[in-house]
């Protein structure tokens, strides 16, 4: 057996680190990365995914940490990817979700991994498709994705998960208005975290508000974004949370929502795959040459792309 | 990034034991992001078994420990040994903090590669580590390989 096999096989029989080093084959794209992504995905099936969204510090990874004591308690393993931007000029990262989700250090059913942007923007890595089919061939039941709290940004978590949260808190006011565009439209269920603050009434009304007019414009398969509050730090509302989630997971079956949404986003992963292999395959094609040629205009960026595109056949 | 080019290092900087002196290791973590490294903070209070836990599931290449408490002596070498114990000796083990200079050798004979103390330049901490996870991923690319050549002559017997 190839010690790809050998991998996929201890990840299937769900030991952690093995799960860890398949998802380092899989983001670092090392080679070997690509049977080992195939041979996962053909063998697992699809689980519920729970993406959070939401501003920097409004509580999502605290949020997290509450959300698998839930789920613990029902039973599931749980499984968590926590993403968090890179620096643009360094490239480095601080990776600091798992400071705030502590309290399952110790439980062989709870697999946690921060992963950085690695200069993406959208709030998430290129290749975390690929770190979701490692989770779901390990055998995890409820998968939970962390995105970067970048505002505006954000939209793509729609297309890694079923159920999206978009957490904000009493403080941000006015702010939400101007939140409203692309974010609201990607929200399943909105979170007013951080409820033992002042001010939890007015944002909950502000946002019911907010989303009504949404509403009006594109009802999302007949479902009604809620908007609940929670309280990461005491735990009040978590509970409600939970079934909220549950009753969302259960309108996408009985509404047909559910293969809608796992279509897209094998759509997006299939794009974001071709756009990442043709665009590494055809830049190896574009030389010095070629650039000089451009800049004595003997020649046009569109006309010098097109006949990379075509001469890449041969590759 | 073309498959093959390198990722960025993965570090775990970990504070074990009840020292809550913090600063020590928030200006390392800055310190290796800045240069370039992906860093995982796992706070205060870890004991050894969560922090070698972080480390297995979060796949690092190192675990930097920090200890200003004068516990290092048995703390350091447990956290050592128990990713020995996981199968992952390959994890470069280093530190910092108050640690006296007689401590060194008895620290690096228990897996601990190097102890930084106070007042050392940030940039000489970046500078070992980069050459020190280069020096290792040498050492076990090489060893992959003379174990694929293994395998090889095996199938062909
Ligand atoms: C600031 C400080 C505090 C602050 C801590 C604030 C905080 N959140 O960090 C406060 C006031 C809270 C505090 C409290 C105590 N402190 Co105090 N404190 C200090 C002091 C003055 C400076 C420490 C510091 O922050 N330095 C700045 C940072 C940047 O330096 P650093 O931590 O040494 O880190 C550098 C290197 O060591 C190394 N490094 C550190 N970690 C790592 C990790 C890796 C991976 C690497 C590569 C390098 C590395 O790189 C860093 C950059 O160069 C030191 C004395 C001293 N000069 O060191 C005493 C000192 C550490 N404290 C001491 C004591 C005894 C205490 C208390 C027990 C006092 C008491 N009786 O209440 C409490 C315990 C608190 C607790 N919960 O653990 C003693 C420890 C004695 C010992 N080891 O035997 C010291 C040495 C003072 C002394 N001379 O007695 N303290
Ligand atoms: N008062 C209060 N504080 C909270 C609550 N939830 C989280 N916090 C605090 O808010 C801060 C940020 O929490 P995180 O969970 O790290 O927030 P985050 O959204 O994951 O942050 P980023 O990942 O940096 O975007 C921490 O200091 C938490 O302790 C809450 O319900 N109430
Ligand atoms: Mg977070």
């Amino acid at each position: 057996m190839s010690d790809i096999r050998r991998l996929a096989r201890r990840v299937e029989g769900g030991d952690l680190s093995a799960v860890a080093r398949a998802i380092s084959f899989v983001v670092d794209e090392r080679p070997g990365s690509e049977e080992l992504s195939s041979e996962l995905y053909r063998r697992s099936s699809s689980v519920h995914k729970v993406g959070l969204a939401g501003p920097p510090g409004s509580g999502k990874s605290t949020l997290t940490g509450r959300l698998i004591s839930y789920w613990r308690g029902q039973g599931l393993k749980v499984g968590v990817l926590a993403v968090d931007p890179s620096s643009p000029v360094s490239g480095g990262a601080f990776l600091g979700d798992r400071l705030r989700i502590q309290d399952h250090a110790g439980d062989p059913c709870v697999y946690i991994r921060s992963l950085a942007t690695r200069g993406r923007v959208g709030g998430l890595t290129p290749t975390i498709f690929g770190a979701i089919h490692v989770l779901e061939a390990a055998g995890f039941q409820k998968i939970l994705v962390e995105t970067v709290g970048v505002g505006q940004d954000e939209v793509e978590v729609a297309h890694a998960a079923d159920t999206v949260l978009y957490v904000v808190t009493p403080g941000l006011g006015d702010e939400i208005q101007a939140l409203k565009a692309g974010i609201m439209e990607i929200g399943d269920i909105f979170v007013v975290n951080k409820a033992d603050l002042q001010g939890k009434d007015k944002a909950v009304a502000d946002l019911r508000r907010a989303l009504a007019i949404g509403a009006e414009a594109s009802p999302a398969g007949g479902w009604a974004a809620p908007v609940l509050a929670t309280s990461a730090l005491t735990g009040e509302g978590i509970a409600a949370l939970g079934e909220m989630i549950e009753r969302h997971q259960d309108h996408l079956d009985s509404s047909g929502q559910r293969s809608r949404r796992l279509k897209d986003q094998l759509r997006a992963e299939v794009s974001l795959y071709l756009a990442r292999r043709i665009s590494r395959s055809v830049e190896k094609r574009l030389t010095e040459r070629h650039l000089s040629a451009l800049v004595e205009r003997k020649t046009d960026p569109v006309t010098l792309g097109h006949e990379l595109l075509d001469a890449r056949g041969g590759a | 990034m073309v498959e093959g080019t390198a990722s960025p290092y993965r570090i775990l900087i970990a504070k074990p034991g009840l020292d809550g002196h913090d600063r020590g290791a928030k200006v390392i973590v800055r310190a290796l992001r800045d240069a370039g490294f992906e860093v995982i903070y796992t706070g205060i209070r870890q004991t050894p078994e969560m922090i070698a836990r972080a480390a297995i599931q979060e796949d690092v290449d190192a675990v930097g420990l920090s200890l200003l408490s004068g516990a290092h002596m048995t703390l350091f070498p447990r956290v050592a040994s128990l990713l020995k114990e996981e199968g992952l000796g390959d994890i470069l083990v280093f530190g910092g903090g108050i640690i006296p200079d007689e401590d060194f050798p008895l620290l690096r004979k228990k897996g601990i590669d190097r102890v930084f103390g106070p007042g050392t330049s940030l940039q000489s901490i970046v500078d070992y580590l980069k050459e020190a996870l280069a020096r290792r991923k040498q050492a076990t690319d090489g060893k992959s390989k003379a174990r694929k050549i293994k395998e090889g002559a095996k199938a062909a017997k």
